[in-house]
């Protein structure tokens, strides 16, 4: 006996545990049909825009909106050895025939990435000035961080089904940590003799947060929209298996079929698309602190 | 003569998880290293009275740790008290709202720091305004003011470039335009020449005293360096672990030093610099005028003291500025100040 219980880690019995999921999961699922369709309208306007920029980017000629990100590549890094390389990226992608998922995941992508700046800045500012808030935030976001993205997809989908906006969700909670987490930071590391000399001067909190803080935090929270913007890439496969369109979705029939070489075009494209936004987003951040390790002239 | 700008008065600051209680015992008498061992609490001021006056230069001395930093922040109320008060032209500084409080810090003081706490994200044109932004005042007035102060501490040229392009008693002039462009009537410096090198630093000290010349600011000037004090200082007050040991005119301290403490610091100074024959001048009444040698009451010892040397005068007749007499001096009095 003695023996057994060492052994055996003591569980609840079959029942107990058969119970407790399932009254877990009736509840859910109660709630989800009682408020499902609010909730999903609330995200309406999302959605609208996400339909409307992916249609944009799809249906226009594609010469054109080679162009636009062209220029935006360069504006954004000002350096012509990223813009050719991303030109012949583009290139390569239309030819193998990925054009229409790669403008698809472009959309997804860059929608996510507005609703983590969106979201993400305004909790990393709390975070930053508050310690209750931080205490609060710090471990939601270990657990978004580290919770196997297959996990929350369950709930979402009961909730809102298969299509645009729960993927946006996945996306958005998988990749939205990064921003929070470098927003507040970024503030926190302000120097605080120059905050001193900004109360000396009789600023107020929304002065402080406005003229020194978010301005100093900027590099830092730069940083943490690449990331933000990685993540998100990251996750475009994971959320093509509930029907968000893109890159992804020829991958996941790759794995279900077998289809090496098709697996491996698109996986590079999303390289492609992963370093392209990379460089882009990397050099704007160095860009706008220049003027902190400029040399002396 | 001159009004009270800033009346200081029996000011206690207690760091420390418990002040309140932790003042209880310093007003007992318990001293800094048994509150710091016992209580686990920090005394930073004790029972500091300081009556501050219009248009004077204030200088605090003491060194790391004496509380200077500490005081100077109460002005302003950047630090809270744990008991006392602070009046600034009859208001409590302590009493105000957090609006007031603001009002008072953007339109009464400005503030140079020891390590300028420039902002690196703007320009020296931008710094300067930083103040004035802050009062939203417009941006052309703005623009202007600056501009001339800028020009005023000898930075014209580079208005557009950014702090960390310059120099630390450049950085350091951009922290004196910010402060000027405020033009609050209390300027308060802490340390603020304190990061420079020497002959940097020395420049800084004239362009304050030519400015100060013409503004006639009320200013609290941290230092913790005795020659900086008494050159710029109408007063000086001494600070050591949170006390104040002595306050009053450079020559007073010089001549009288209260604490060994006091005695220790102004053993080295070259008194013939920094005392002016009418501190040490005795009253007129009709001594020996034989053979007299006449000087300015404000001349320093070592403006005349050559010319005692090869002159060999009998005394010393003190005039003022109406070329009256006004005080004598022996010259065995002179030669003991300068011996001791």
């Amino acid at each position: 006996m003695e023996k057994l219980f060492l052994t055996e880690f003591p569980e609840l019995s079959r029942e107990t545990l058969r119970f407790i999921k399932k009254g877990f999961d009736t509840s859910y699922r109660a709630f989800s049909r009682e408020y499902g369709d609010n909730i999903e309208a609330v995200f309406d306007p999302v959605l609208y825009f996400l339909v409307w920029f992916e249609k944009l980017l799809q249906n226009s000629p594609w010469p054109l909106v080679l162009i636009c990100f062209l220029a935006i590549i360069y504006f954004g890094s000002r350096k012509i050895s990223v813009t050719i390389g991303s030109l012949f990226a583009f290139l390569l992608i239309g030819i193998f025939g990925m054009w229409e998922d790669t403008m698809s995941t472009v959309s997804i992508i860059g929608v996510c990435t507005l609703l983590s700046i969106g979201i993400g800045i305004p909790v990393g500012v709390m975070m930053a000035k508050s310690e209750r808030a931080q205490r609060i935030c710090t471990p939601i976001l270990d657990v978004m961080q580290t919770m196997p993205s297959f996990v929350y997809l369950i709930p979402v989908v009961m909730l809102l089904g298969i299509g645009k906006i729960p993927g946006l969700l996945a996306v958005v909670i998988y990749a939205i940590p990064p921003i929070i987490r470098l927003t507040n930071l970024g503030i926190r590391e302000v120097d605080s003799e120059v905050l001193e000399a900004a109360d000396a001067f009789g600023a107020n909190p929304r002065q402080k947060l406005f003229q020194i803080q978010l301005p100093l935090a900027l590099p830092t929270i730069f940083a943490g929209i690449n990331q933000t913007i990685m993540m998100a890439l990251a996750m475009v496969v994971i959320a093509s298996m509930i029907g968000v369109k893109g890159l992804g979705q020829p991958v996941l029939k790759a794995i279900t079929n077998q289809y090496f070489a098709m697996g491996l075009f698109n996986g590079l494209a999303i390289v492609a698309l992963a370093i392209i936004f990379d460089r882009v987003s990397q050099s704007f951040g160095h860009r706008i602190q220049q003027h902190r390790s400029g040399a002396r002239e | 003569m001159s009004e009270i700008k800033i009346q200081i008065k029996n000011l206690y600051k207690i760091f420390g998880k418990n002040p309140k209680s932790a003042l209880e015992q310093v007003k007992d008498g318990v001293n800094k290293d048994e509150l710091l061992e016992k209580h686990n609490h920090v005394l930073g001021l004790k029972d500091i009275n300081l009556d501050i006056k219009e248009k004077s230069i204030q200088v605090v001395m003491g060194l790391s740790g004496s509380g200077k930093s500490t005081l100077i922040r109460h002005i302003n109320r950047l630090i809270e008290p744990t008991d006392g008060s602070v009046v600034v032209d009859g208001d409590d500084v302590l009493k105000m709202n957090d609006e007031n409080l603001r009002n008072f810090r953007r339109t009464k003081t400005a503030m140079v720091f020891q390590r300028f706490a420039l902002l690196p994200h703007k320009t020296v044109l931008e710094n300067t305004m930083f103040g004035l932004h802050i009062q939203n005042i417009d941006e052309k007035e703005a623009n202007t003011r600056a501009r001339r102060w800028i020009d005023r501490v000898g930075l014209s040229g580079y208005e557009e470039k950014y702090p960390q392009h310059l120099s630390g008693g450049m950085q350091q002039r951009v922290g004196l335009a910010r402060a000027l462009t405020n033009d609050g009537e209390i300027l308060l410096m802490d340390e603020a020449f304190s990061a420079l090198d020497p002959l940097i630093r020395k420049d800084m000290q004239d362009i304050l005293l030519e400015l100060q010349d013409e503004l006639h600011k009320t200013v609290v000037f941290i230092t913790h360096d005795l020659d900086e004090a008494l050159k710029i200082g109408d007063r000086i007050a001494i600070l050591k672990d949170g006390i104040m040991d002595q306050e009053g005119i450079p020559a007073d301290i010089l001549l009288s030093p209260k604490t060994q403490y006091v005695k220790d610091f102004v053993e080295d100074v070259n008194r013939a610099r920094v005392i002016k024959a009418k501190h040490i001048m005795s009253e007129l009444n009709g001594q020996d005028r034989d053979n007299a040698m006449f000087v300015d009451q404000d001349d320093f010892i070592d403006r005349f003291i050559d010319k005692v040397i090869s002159d060999k005068p009998n005394c010393l007749i003190v005039k003022n500025k109406n070329n009256d007499d006004i005080g004598y001096l022996s010259t065995k009095r002179l030669s003991e100040i300068l011996k001791r």
